[in-house]
């Protein structure tokens, strides 16, 4: 019986299975990463932050999540089906990592409607009108927030106080981010020491007892979640270290020869959304360089903006800036910062 | 910490199902198909005509040129017809059909050859042998070993490096002649150094096949000038320009070749036809042949004639489980997928896959997340991403300009990619116009 | 305040006056001259900017034409002998008449009449395929079918028959520019001559393989019987390979091979149906009895 089926092999093969031989070029196996499983990947490194933030913030935080999250799918859902008619693109998750980062960079209490703003703003602005995933160049959830900032800059600079808001959203307890406190005093004369009583104890703002957006309390969360981000190979640790350090030794020079006046390394490395930065919106795969030594020099370069916004800009807060322009470096570094081609004769590839 | 190249690489799952299973002797086909281009180069000239009568080993196609090989009958028989047969391109080509005599004894015979380790002929004796016996690189590129090993000067070449590293998933030919066959290949390394003045040679073998580490490195003990290297498991390893790397830590300049730093490097199986040709005058008739997959009833390694058709061999294993979807002709990462069995066996066959529906089907590309995966896997240092991108474009002088023609198409970017995107495709295409116009140019 | 006002529109002012004055020296002192004759000659011809002609565009075939001598063999196949002919009143140069072509697709393999044997999985482009394999079918010389020439056609006079899986040139908007001649990796489609009625005969296949493996293949291939061949009047067709080949040139268009090709491998296109001399038996008999009366 095997031996007839063998030699009229061809048609039988395709009565019977019903499905025809493959051809395909080489390689003919696939690893098992897909994008989707990396998206939802940042998704579970981002959950420890979260969980902080519905401790810290309460009802507030939830909502604003929520809110983003399902408003940067709608847009996307609407625009992607109705205004441009090509293909939803919803489930590949990249949307829903954009609300929750947008919201994570948002004070809880925000107006919702301003929630629904900013996330057109990301989806529709930031990303869709660039071509979509992998076309944009800049970080959608940042365009969002930066563009909120700058329309509503009182709503986006009243931070609910840590603690007492677990519950009530009606009693919201405004107060400033430790960065903003150590602006303002600064401003008027005051001394680091002086201010070291307003601000919360760096132990406070390792774990997240501080005022801010829901996302940049916990610099312990956030780090958890990145060094899950490391391990699982979705990022690696070049931008968001050199990010750190390069921060550290910036701020640290100018504590050293001033310490009334500048604050410390640890607070400015603590606070103020870098280590979210750092881990999580610099390492954004479509508008980071492709290449290890691209990846040192835009990290390098957001992190002396950042301490330039800081130190001497108006804004307390610099990451997001910072991160937006090293964004509309990248196609430069990709272009000049290539891998050092096998057998060149040089040592690197610098042209 | 074992020895491996520094740049890129991935680990695909190793699947290598057949390495504990002795290489058995195919039955002799009733008919061999015998391609006239089995190797890079002129395609051979046939010299036999139809009705002819052939014994094994007889001289059928001579070398075309200076880049070019003999072939010989792997059977007695007759010439049945000079006819052009589908072969592993899917494209027909012109082939030597041969009906084997089973009243023949001489079809039948395994001939016992049994260790012959000194070395009796010179350098010129030895590359003539060489030559005549129609060896090629059995590694798969199949490059005839004559002209490689026809150096104009003998102090260009200070080391002989074995390939015996197998990195593809799946394959096990290589690792069962290391451990079956390794005092003779161990001698033919002595008859290549002899040959060109050479004062070192290098075994590399993965460190997944332990006991072919060992086993070579009793059947070496005596010659201090050959050592057995143990590389870390990653691929491409066997590529020759990262293996010299990893090996010697010379790397070969771009548009270069393995000599320009001083080193030849061979497969073992070619070195092992190379011993036969030499110590015994056989030409190159057989070869060892994975045949696997997982749903394989008996997948198995076996000594087969060139021209088989591949039929013959997946009926020895159990004929083709139900879902086969695809069946390679090598390995998973670099093999030509066949549309059916009755393709032959040429001399840069060294395994025959049959892959099922969940691993066979390729899935939608979607749009390029920009992840610099492929980046970071490519063992040449280039932008896969980038190339493809030039190559849908158009733009083929600045893809020239980006290094295209340095890649040695092993496939880790098609493979480590998100979004399923076919890079290797297009840069396998930017690569031919590249070439074409490079050539209409000169 | 207005005193700030006013400095600032001096200021303004100033800056705009100063540009002005560089921007015409240095137009003025790079100025490039350039034939008049250029522009006037672009001007006629049909700017489709094809590359039809062999130059990049109408602008550079302008340029060629005015600076050449001799202009004979030169030809912009999209305007035809009419542009041609105003080119030449231009210039008072001599210009060729071709005869005007169109673009044929010879191959009618479609999905019914050629089974697919595998299954292709890969970029869609008919130039990176024919590397890869060689066809879903099992005729290696046929239509691959994913559209290279399709999205290389400028003048949307091609698209994809969905139901056939081949081609189909719309014969009224092709300008025969061969860009999708030279995009086809398999040479499938040819120039063939126009003629008004858009009558055309040609053998709608490439199958070089024997007569039974072309047949297995493709119902409607050609099997290299010859039959074609041995009864046309004017020695057009040849065989190559087992393959026919109907000349244009020799063709006087009589139709005499079309219904002798046993596959129904040669297509005529937009010939009037033919008349069928059907004949009673009865009025056979009839006449036939008449006239032995007559006779008689």
């Amino acid at each position: 019986m095997e031996k007839i089926l063998l030699k009229n092999w061809k048609p039988l093969i395709i009565k019977m299975s019903k499905q025809p031989i493959i051809i395909s070029a080489s390689p003919h196996v696939h690893s098992s990463r897909t994008s989707k499983k990396v998206m939802y990947d940042v998704v579970i490194a981002l959950i420890p932050a979260f969980l902080v933030s519905l401790y810290v913030f309460g009802i507030g935080a939830l909502i604003l999540t929520t809110v983003a999250v399902i408003s940067c799918l709608a847009f996307e859902y609407l625009i992607q089906k109705y205004l441009l008619k090509t293909e939803v693109t919803i489930s590949d998750g990249s949307a829903l990592i954009t609300g929750i980062l947008l919201a994570f960079n948002l004070p809880s209490g925000l107006p919702i409607w301003m929630i629904i703003v900013g996330s057109l703003v990301a989806i529709g602005v930031a990303k869709l009108s660039f071509g979509g995933l992998g076309f944009n160049i800049f970080n959608p959830a940042l365009v969002g927030r930066v563009f909120l900032l700058i329309s509503f800059p009182l709503q986006m600079t009243l931070w609910p106080t840590a603690v007492e808001n677990q519950t009530n959203i009606a009693d919201a307890v405004t107060g400033a981010t430790p960065l903003g406190v150590i602006k303002e005093g600064l401003m008027f004369g005051e001394t680091m020491t002086e201010l070291s009583a307003q601000i919360p104890t760096n132990l406070d703002l390792f774990l997240g007892i501080t005022g801010g957006s829901i996302g940049e309390m916990s610099a312990l969360a956030l780090l958890l979640g990145g060094i899950f981000l490391i391990v699982r190979k979705v990022i690696t640790w070049h931008i968001p270290v050199t990010i750190l350090v390069t921060m550290a030794l910036f701020t640290g020079v100018f504590w050293l020869i001033d310490p009334e006046h500048y604050a410390s390394p640890l607070i400015h490395v603590l606070s103020g959304g870098a280590i979210l930065g750092a881990f999580y919106m610099a390492t954004d795969l479509v508008t980071s360089p492709m290449t290890k030594k691209g990846m040192v020099i835009f990290a390098i370069g957001i992190a002396i903006i950042t301490v330039v916004i800081r130190l001497f800009g108006a804004y307390p807060e610099g990451v997001s800036f910072a991160i937006l322009i090293m964004n509309a470096f990248v196609p430069l570094i990709n272009t000049y910062f290539k891998p050092r081609r096998f057998g060149a004769k040089i040592k690197s590839q610098i042209m | 910490m074992l020895k491996t190249f520094p740049k890129g690489g991935i680990h695909p799952p190793e699947n290598k199902l057949t390495s504990g299973k002795k290489i058995k002797i195919l039955p002799v086909p009733k008919v061999v198909y015998v391609p006239i281009a089995q190797h890079i180069g002129i395609p051979s000239e046939i010299i036999v005509e139809r009705k002819d009568k052939v014994i094994i080993g007889q001289v059928i196609a001579k070398s075309g040129g200076f880049i070019s090989s003999n072939i010989h009958s792997p059977v007695a028989g007759t010439v049945t017809k000079l006819d052009k047969i589908i072969d592993t391109s899917g494209y027909k080509k012109q082939c030597i059909v041969i009906r084997t005599d089973q009243k023949d004894e001489s079809n039948f015979e395994t001939p016992d050859f049994p260790l012959k380790s000194e070395i009796t002929m010179d350098q010129k004796d030895i590359l003539q042998h060489i030559t005549n016996s129609g060896v090629v690189g059995l590694g798969g590129a199949t490059f005839p070993s004559h002209v490689k090993l026809d150096l104009k000067n003998d102090n260009l070449v200070d080391c002989l490096i074995i390939n015996g590293v197998e990195c593809e998933p799946y394959l096990t030919s290589d690792h069962r002649l290391m451990l079956e066959k390794s005092d003779e290949i161990i001698v033919g390394i002595q008859i290549l150094m002899h040959a060109l003045h050479i004062q070192e040679a290098v075994i590399g073998i993965e460190n997944n096949k332990k006991d072919a580490i060992n086993v070579l490195k009793k059947a070496a003990q005596f010659d201090n000038r050959i050592k057995v290297a143990a590389l870390q498991v990653k691929y491409p390893q066997g590529s020759e320009k990262q293996l010299i790397k990893s090996i010697l830590k010379r790397e070969v300049p771009i548009g270069g070749l393995p000599m320009d730093v001083g080193v030849i490097v061979h497969n073992v199986g070619t070195i092992f036809a190379i011993y036969q040709a030499v110590q015994y005058d056989q030409p190159l008739i057989e070869r060892v042949v994975t045949v696997t997959g997982k749903k394989l009833q008996n997948p198995s390694n076996f000594w087969v004639k060139i021209g088989t058709p591949i039929s013959d061999l997946i009926d020895e294993v159990g004929g083709l489980p139900e879902g086969t979807r695809k069946i390679v002709n090598g390995g998973p990462m670099m093999g030509k997928a066949i549309k059916n069995t009755d393709v032959p066996i040429t001399k840069g066959t060294s395994g025959i896959l049959v892959i099922s529906e969940e691993e066979a089907s390729r899935q939608e590309p979607k749009n390029c997340i920009r992840c610099g995966d492929c980046v970071f896997v490519c063992p040449m240092g280039l932008e896969p991403f980038l190339l493809m991108n030039l190559t849908e474009k158009g733009l083929y002088e600045r893809a020239a300009k980006e290094d295209i023609m340095t890649c040695i198409e092993c496939g880790s970017c098609s493979y480590v990619c998100p979004s399923h995107r076919p890079l290797l495709d297009y840069i396998r295409y930017g690569k031919n116009i590249v070439k074409k116009l490079e050539t209409s140019n000169n | 305040m207005t005193i700030s006002v006013l400095y600032s529109v001096l200021l303004l002012v100033s800056l705009g006056v100063i540009a002005a004055i560089m921007l015409y020296i240095i137009s003025k002192k790079f100025y490039v001259y350039e034939n008049p004759l250029i522009a006037e000659i672009e001007d006629i011809l049909p700017a489709a900017n094809c590359a039809g002609c062999g130059s990049p565009g109408c602008k550079s075939f302008a340029e060629k034409l005015v600076n050449t001598e001799d202009i004979s063999d030169l030809f912009c196949p999209v305007g035809g002998n009419n542009v041609m002919k105003l080119v030449a009143e231009k210039l008072g140069k001599v210009v060729a008449e071709k005869d005007p072509t169109v673009a044929v697709i010879l191959c009618q393999g479609s999905c019914d009449v050629r089974p697919k044997t595998t299954e292709f999985q890969g970029p869609k482009s008919c130039a990176i395929s024919s590397l890869i394999y060689s066809g879903e079918t099992d005729c290696q010389y046929g239509c691959l079918g994913d559209g290279d020439c399709v999205d290389v056609c400028q003048f949307d006079a091609m698209y994809m028959d969905e139901d056939t899986g081949l081609p189909v040139v719309i014969t009224d908007k092709c300008t025969s520019c061969g860009m999708c001649v030279e995009a086809c990796p398999r040479d499938i489609i040819e120039m063939r001559p126009k003629n008004k009625r858009d009558l055309k005969i040609f053998v709608g296949c490439l199958n070089e393989d024997k007569g039974g493996i072309a047949k297995k293949a493709c119902d409607v291939a050609c099997i290299g019987c010859s039959k074609c061949e041995d009864v046309c009047p004017k020695d057009a067709i040849t065989m190559i390979n087992s393959l026919a080949y109907i000349d244009p040139i020799l063709c006087t268009l009589c139709r005499k091979c079309v219904p002798v090709c046993p596959t129904h491998s040669i297509i005529e296109t937009n010939f009037p149906p033919r008349k069928e001399n059907i004949i009673e038996p009865n009025v056979i008999a009839e006449v036939k009895l008449e006239k032995l009366k007559t006779d008689a």
